[in-house]
């Protein structure tokens, strides 16, 4: 894809760009519903129609049985699979394309949840490729649509598109600030819901907060995915404004921070996933302060993936390790990336008695 | 974080709540989340609580069941759509027509689906239901004297038809 990103948002702020859709095949029960024998069914119809599809050739595609709790758990962590989904055996599967851009939950909540995923603010273009693949799908498959209430689906709050965009921001000054909650409290007025790091019901960590739209009946597409952008320009906004505030008026609290940061994690023993995503935030924030030489947002990116615990066995030979030995690996991991990163180099204003006294 | 209800285990599911503009947080453990329903958090906070789950819904009455309205396509009863928040087929949205119309109203911005069709199956279908729900509407609004609704849908209703015809005529 060679569309130019909207110059004025930087990809730093907005982490990624995520739409949604749910469908169903007529005169099957829902998932949730349906019998044990039923959701195979479904899926031995879905599941080929799905591989076969233009777009999604030389897909990845695992029966959930097949799959180890590690390896549910990395999809996961990919955001290519919810934690629902990671719960299913017998019966549900996924698919997902080469590029990973597009992914195919069958028999999660719904027989279909489809989602397509790109880094940084590029929300219409992630809504055109999950447009197209739904459209794709909708010439093999027999949808379950009614013209009054749209692509009918197991849970009512979906009904009508089936349609969740989301997108992730990084709001580190938001929350420096104490500012997030006012956030938080004026987007969920506009309809739309803010959630942390793994959708709904999870605590926003590394200061990560996924903003998606509420309702899907009684509007179009474009003007659901219109409203959420214009609200996440408008959340970019104050977080930058943020950002200015913390350096002209409290350089000392937020270099803090930084600096803190940047001395926990290149010096830990032993180091929780929580801990270090929040950490990160910070390392992240100094780089966009360029407070750091030898430090890229695609390196923290890389970190901040690899230090999550599926991850992290994974890399460590598969092993199924204890929390307290993962943190210990985690820590050494960390440290060893860390090792040619020179600690960060504030440039603090004088405090105005040491002006004055000069 | 410790658990809200039981205050022993570690919280693992953390629901946020707006309620009259009042943000509400909530940790549970995973034990608690399971006993007060909230085991799958997904569509919680809109749909479970309109439904009243978790609030002190009774069961009910065992003789009660089988004078219940059952969807004739899936089986699922109007108590099961109550327990679980979740509806058993897409032939459940007649069955339940009438419980799940104030639902919807309340969860959604409009009744009627005005986005995306499968190409090439439903458009035709699709726009004269619009059109017939549209009418209805109007009337509605016309009776209630609710004059500047009855001008938006009047409008609307032009435009569908303008739409139509040019469609026809390309």
């Amino acid at each position: 894809m060679s569309t130019p990103r909207t110059p004025e948002i930087p990809e730093n702020i907005v982490v990624s760009s995520r739409v949604r859709l749910a469908r169903n095949l007529e005169g099957h029960p829902f998932p949730g519903w349906a019998k044990k024998a039923d959701r195979i069914r479904i899926m031995e119809i879905v599941r080929p129609a799905v591989q076969l599809v233009e777009g999604m050739e030389e897909a990845y595609s695992q029966s959930m049985d097949n799959l180890t709790a590690i390896e549910k758990q990395v999809l996961v962590e990919c955001h290519l699979v919810s934690r629902e989904h990671a719960a299913k055996n017998v019966g549900s599967a996924i698919v997902i394309n080469r590029e990973r851009t597009l992914a195919v939950m069958i028999n999660e909540e719904d027989h279909m949840r489809m989602q397509g995923i790109m880094s940084g603010f590029r929300l219409k273009e992630v809504y055109q490729l999950i447009d197209q693949l739904d459209t794709r799908l909708s010439a093999k498959l027999p949808y379950a649509f009614s013209p009054r209430l749209g692509y009918m689906t197991a849970c009512p709050t979906n009904v009508g598109t089936g349609m969740r965009a989301s997108a992730m921001l990084h709001l580190p000054a938001l929350v420096l600030l104490d500012h997030i909650n006012k956030i938080v409290q004026a987007v969920s007025k506009l309809g739309l819901a803010v959630r942390g790091l793994y959708g709904e019901g999870t605590e926003a960590l590394g200061n990560l907060f996924q903003i998606s739209n509420q309702t899907t009946l009684g509007e179009k597409e474009d003007v659901i995915l219109d409203r959420i952008s214009k609200v996440i320009a408008e959340i970019v906004k104050h977080e930058q404004n943020a950002r200015l505030t913390l350096l002209e008026k409290n350089p000392r609290m937020v270099y803090d921070h930084i600096g803190r940061a940047y001395g926990i994690l290149a010096n830990a023993q032993t180091i929780t996933s929580k801990e270090t995503m929040n950490l990160l935030s910070m390392l992240s924030l100094g780089i966009d302060f360029a407070l750091f030489d030898d430090l890229t947002h695609a390196s923290v990116d890389q970190l901040f993936m690899d230090t999550q615990p599926a991850h992290l066995q994974q890399n460590h030979n598969n092993q199924k390790l204890v929390p307290e030995d993962r943190d210990g690996l985690r820590a050494d991991y960390i440290r060893s990336r860390l090792t040619s990163v020179r600690r960060p180099r504030f440039a603090i204003p004088p405090r105005k008695d040491e002006k004055d006294a000069h | 974080m410790k658990c809200d209800v039981c205050k022993e285990a570690e919280a693992t599911v953390h629901l946020t709540q707006i309620i009259n503009g009042q943000m509400h947080k909530i940790d549970l453990c995973e034990g608690c989340a399971k006993a007060k329903g909230v085991s799958d958090p997904t569509g919680f906070s809109l749909a479970d609580l309109l439904l009243g789950i978790g609030h002190g819904d009774t069961p009910p009455a065992e003789g009660q069941a089988t004078t219940e309205v059952r969807c004739p396509s899936c089986g699922m009863t109007q108590s099961d759509f109550k327990k679980s928040g979740r509806l058993g087929c897409s032939r459940c949205y007649d069955t339940f027509a009438e419980p799940l119309a104030p639902l919807l109203k309340s969860m959604h911005k409009g009744e009627q689906h005005v986005g995306k069709c499968p190409p090439g199956r439903a458009e035709n279908l699709v726009s004269a239901e619009r059109l017939k729900a549209l009418r209805r509407d109007l009337d509605q609004a016309v009776k209630a004297e609710n004059f500047e609704a009855a001008a938006e849908l009047r409008d609307r209703i032009r435009k569908m038809e303008q739409e139509g015809r040019s469609t026809k005529e390309a």
